[in-house]
């Protein structure tokens, strides 16, 4: 039925549409979905009181959705009659702004950074905004680091929150037990992390595809299983609280300091405002971001990253060539938990309290499907994924319990419409003879 | 002795659960390669309808306890498998043949949006149900300390038996099983041939998802406390007892559930509580690191 009609949709003097079978079809969706709704939706538990539960019924929710299902798969089958380009309208639309971004690369990547270094100063900007800039970037460092693993390695990682809770964690020990600032936590941060990188990857990375990602995944859990009842050290579940901020060269963003201090306002002359230390935070994570980007770029071009990418592509060429891939993706694993243990001192100088909450699977979820929404290895590709992503749930605020049930209804949508990522146009970094002309 | 004893039958009747949940895993994974990461969810829905069902029974006045089993049974297999058609349906099929991360982000997608979509409909708080299967018996007694095995744990024993070799010979020997084993080994060949892919899929993923439901019912019965957040941790420990078993064998996977339980309930009653689910992933990483075949797997050959 589906391979008639998309024939039928090639076709320029199409037939009239089917009426009665897209009728059946859209009536036998809306019957699964009433069976669907009837015991979870129709039928709700609420507490009586005395550990006991009741009932009440809600058929008029039953109802409306199999109304709401039937008039879907009713839209979806006659969208692409509408246009007359077929049904894959939105994925060549796509498909073109992705080769378009490809070409203009350079051009959109200096605007983009322009905006993001401007967006403080601009005149409708607020600190809600720059808060939410600031998440944005931490998700796109994030994204950034995972995409070394995922995105160039192929290595499928579903544990990336350890490392980054690594991380946080690093600083935050650091800086209560021993009295390290920001700057100076950072770079252990980084360590710390690219050593559970390796600890981790050395017996792990012979495993292929989907056993790698649930043994990672398991190594996440562990991580914060630890991390929650290891209380003496990492304060259980309450966290550790009290993280220093970071200063600007040893110049705190303070009202008024301590003695002998001099606080940022103080030294430029300016009014004290809590907002610089906003816009300040704002710039740090842009600046981690950016480099963080750059390496990656740089990493690519090195022979290291040129093996990263053929190991992707075939494991079996790359061992006949003389490449040791357990070297190659150790390195790569453990670059990409040193990217993440950055991202988590950030995190934790940024909230200043930590807790094993802030660690949970969701969040690894949630990176790994900026990386693929993206398109896998693609750069500009996470940042559009972790605007979308973050975004999409703050616009969600008004509805709060909504938010999750969209959030993942919208990675199955995306992942239908477009499988490859929004921004998937894969060229090959080296390549032998001439480069056709992409114009 | 005694607390041995106790703990291996509290360990048997956990990992019986595990593997029912396994087998939904070993399943999928066998035929279309994919970690189905919703099969978790699909238990817990499985979980939530036993207990609606239980308590429109209850209002519907039937009170005798082997009927009203029986019901629950039958309904929530049906409407869970629903639910595990829908999925297949709505979230994999259209990605049959795209990148391999693909379906296992929107797997990982549909996750989120099932458990938020109960916890929306049903409530965050934890649903009790009281118990309904009661009594047992002594099985040893030495110092003051008896090893009681109850009804339940002996129904949720014999029921996963029953379960796993009625669908092992389904497997082995019907031709639904034929056209399942066929589609695991060359799916374009088993499709030439005349079999509807299509239709076994979905049917792999209705029987995994009734599965599931029984092993909801279970933990209903067994823990007699449900809420949104089961599916996440029984799915990855389930999944793991499928791995050591060795994917794609249906007595492996039920193998591995209990050994996965055993070493659960043994840890749990002889080291800590806390880090009962830190000595699953142990167990998952040495089992992949050192045999990642499984008990029972086939080796897998590695075509260039």
């Amino acid at each position: 039925m589906t391979a008639a009609s998309g024939l039928a949709a090639e076709n320029s003097a199409r037939p009239a549409p089917d009426w009665t079978a897209y009728l059946k079809d859209a009536i036998l969706a809306a019957l699964v979905a009433a069976l669907l709704a009837l015991p979870l939706m129709g039928l709700q538990t609420y507490d009586i009181g005395g550990g006991a539960l009741g009932i009440r019924t809600h058929f008029d929710w039953v109802a409306i959705a199999a109304a709401a299902v039937f008039v879907g798969r009713l839209a979806l089958r006659l969208w692409p009659r509408l246009h007359r380009r077929g049904d894959r309208r939105g994925d060549t639309a796509f498909a073109r702004l992705a080769a378009w971004a490809n070409r203009r690369l350079f051009a959109i990547t200096l605007a983009g950074i322009a905006l993001a270094v401007a967006l403080p100063f601009l005149p409708f900007s607020s600190r809600y905004l720059i808060d939410l800039g600031t998440t944005v970037l931490i998700y796109v460092m994030l994204g950034w680091g995972l995409n070394v693993v995922v995105g160039l390695a192929g290595l499928l990682d579903l544990g990336y929150v350890a490392f980054y809770a690594v991380g946080a964690y690093t600083f935050a020990l650091l800086a209560r037990d021993l009295g390290f600032t920001f700057w100076e936590a950072l770079p252990f941060s980084g360590l710390v992390a690219a050593g559970f990188g390796v600890i981790l990857g050395f017996p792990v990375l012979r495993l292929r595809g989907d056993y790698l990602a649930i043994v990672t995944l398991g190594f996440g859990e562990i991580i914060r299983i630890v991390l929650l009842n290891w209380s003496p050290v990492t304060g259980g579940p309450n966290g550790i609280s009290d993280i220093p901020r970071p200063t600007f060269l040893g110049l705190p963003f303070a009202r008024s300091a301590p003695e002998g201090v001099t606080t940022f306002h103080q030294f430029f002359g300016l009014e004290f405002s809590p907002d610089q230390r906003v816009i300040f935070i704002y710039f740090v994570i842009l600046t981690l971001a950016l480099v963080t980007n750059l390496f990656t770029l740089r990493l690519r071009r090195l022979p290291i990253g040129r093996a990263w990418e053929a190991l992707r592509e075939d494991e079996v060429a790359c061992r006949a060539l003389g490449i040791n891939p357990t070297n190659v993706k150790l390195s790569a694993f453990g670059i990409g938990a040193m990217l993440g243990g950055f991202a988590g001192c950030f995190f934790a100088t940024r909230q200043g309290f930590i807790s094993p909450e802030s660690f949970a699977f969701t969040e690894s979820a949630t990176i790994l499907a900026i990386v693929v929404l993206g398109g896998m290895g693609s750069q500009m590709g996470v940042v559009l994924a972790a605007m979308l992503l973050v975004t999409l749930p703050e616009f969600g605020r008004a509805f709060a319990e909504f938010r999750m049930l969209i959030f993942g209804a919208a990675m199955v949508a995306i992942m239908v419409w477009r499988p490859r990522g929004l921004l998937a146009h894969r060229e090959p970094s080296l390549r032998l003879g001439a480069r056709p002309s992409s114009t | 002795m005694a607390y041995f004893l106790q703990q291996l039958i509290n360990g048997l009747t956990l990992g019986s659960i595990y593997g029912l949940i396994a087998i939904g895993y070993t399943m999928v994974y066998g035929i279309i390669g994919m970690i189905n990461f919703a099969h978790g969810e699909i238990y817990m829905i499985g979980a939530f309808i036993s207990i609606i069902a239980f308590l429109v029974l209850g209002l519907a006045g039937i009170s005798y306890v082997p009927l009203a089993l029986a019901l629950v049974l039958v309904t929530t297999m049906l409407f869970t498998a629903i639910y595990g058609w829908a999925v297949e349906r709505v979230a994999y099929r259209p990605l049959r043949g795209s990148p391999r991360l693909a379906p296992l982000i929107s797997a990982i997608g549909t996750s989120i949006f099932l458990q938020n979509y109960v916890q929306i409909l049903q409530g965050a708080r934890a649903k009790p149900m009281p118990p309904l299967v009661q009594g047992g018996f002594t099985v040893f007694e030495s110092g003051g300390f008896a090893v009681r095995l109850s009804y339940l744990q002996l129904l949720i024993m014999l029921t996963t038996l029953v379960l796993m070799a009625g669908f092992t010979t389904l497997i082995a020997a019907t031709s639904l099983g034929r056209a399942q084993r066929a589609c695991e080994q060359d799916m374009p060949m088993a499709a030439l041939l005349g079999i509807d892919v299509d239709r076994v899929i979905s049917t792999t993923f209705v029987m995994g998802a009734a599965l599931a439901a029984v092993a909801g019912l279970m933990v209903t019965l067994y823990y007699g406390v449900v809420d949104f957040f089961i599916g996440f941790l029984a799915g990855v420990k389930a999944f793991t007892a499928a791995v050591l078993g060795g994917i794609g064998s249906l007595p492996g996977a039920v193998l591995g559930g209990v050994l996965i339980g055993l070493i659960e309930a043994f840890w749990s009653g002889y080291f800590s509580v806390e880090y009962k689910d830190v000595s699953v992933f142990v167990v998952l990483i040495l089992v992949l690191v050192l045999r990642p075949t499984g008990l029972l797997g086939r080796p897998e050959l590695e075509k260039v």
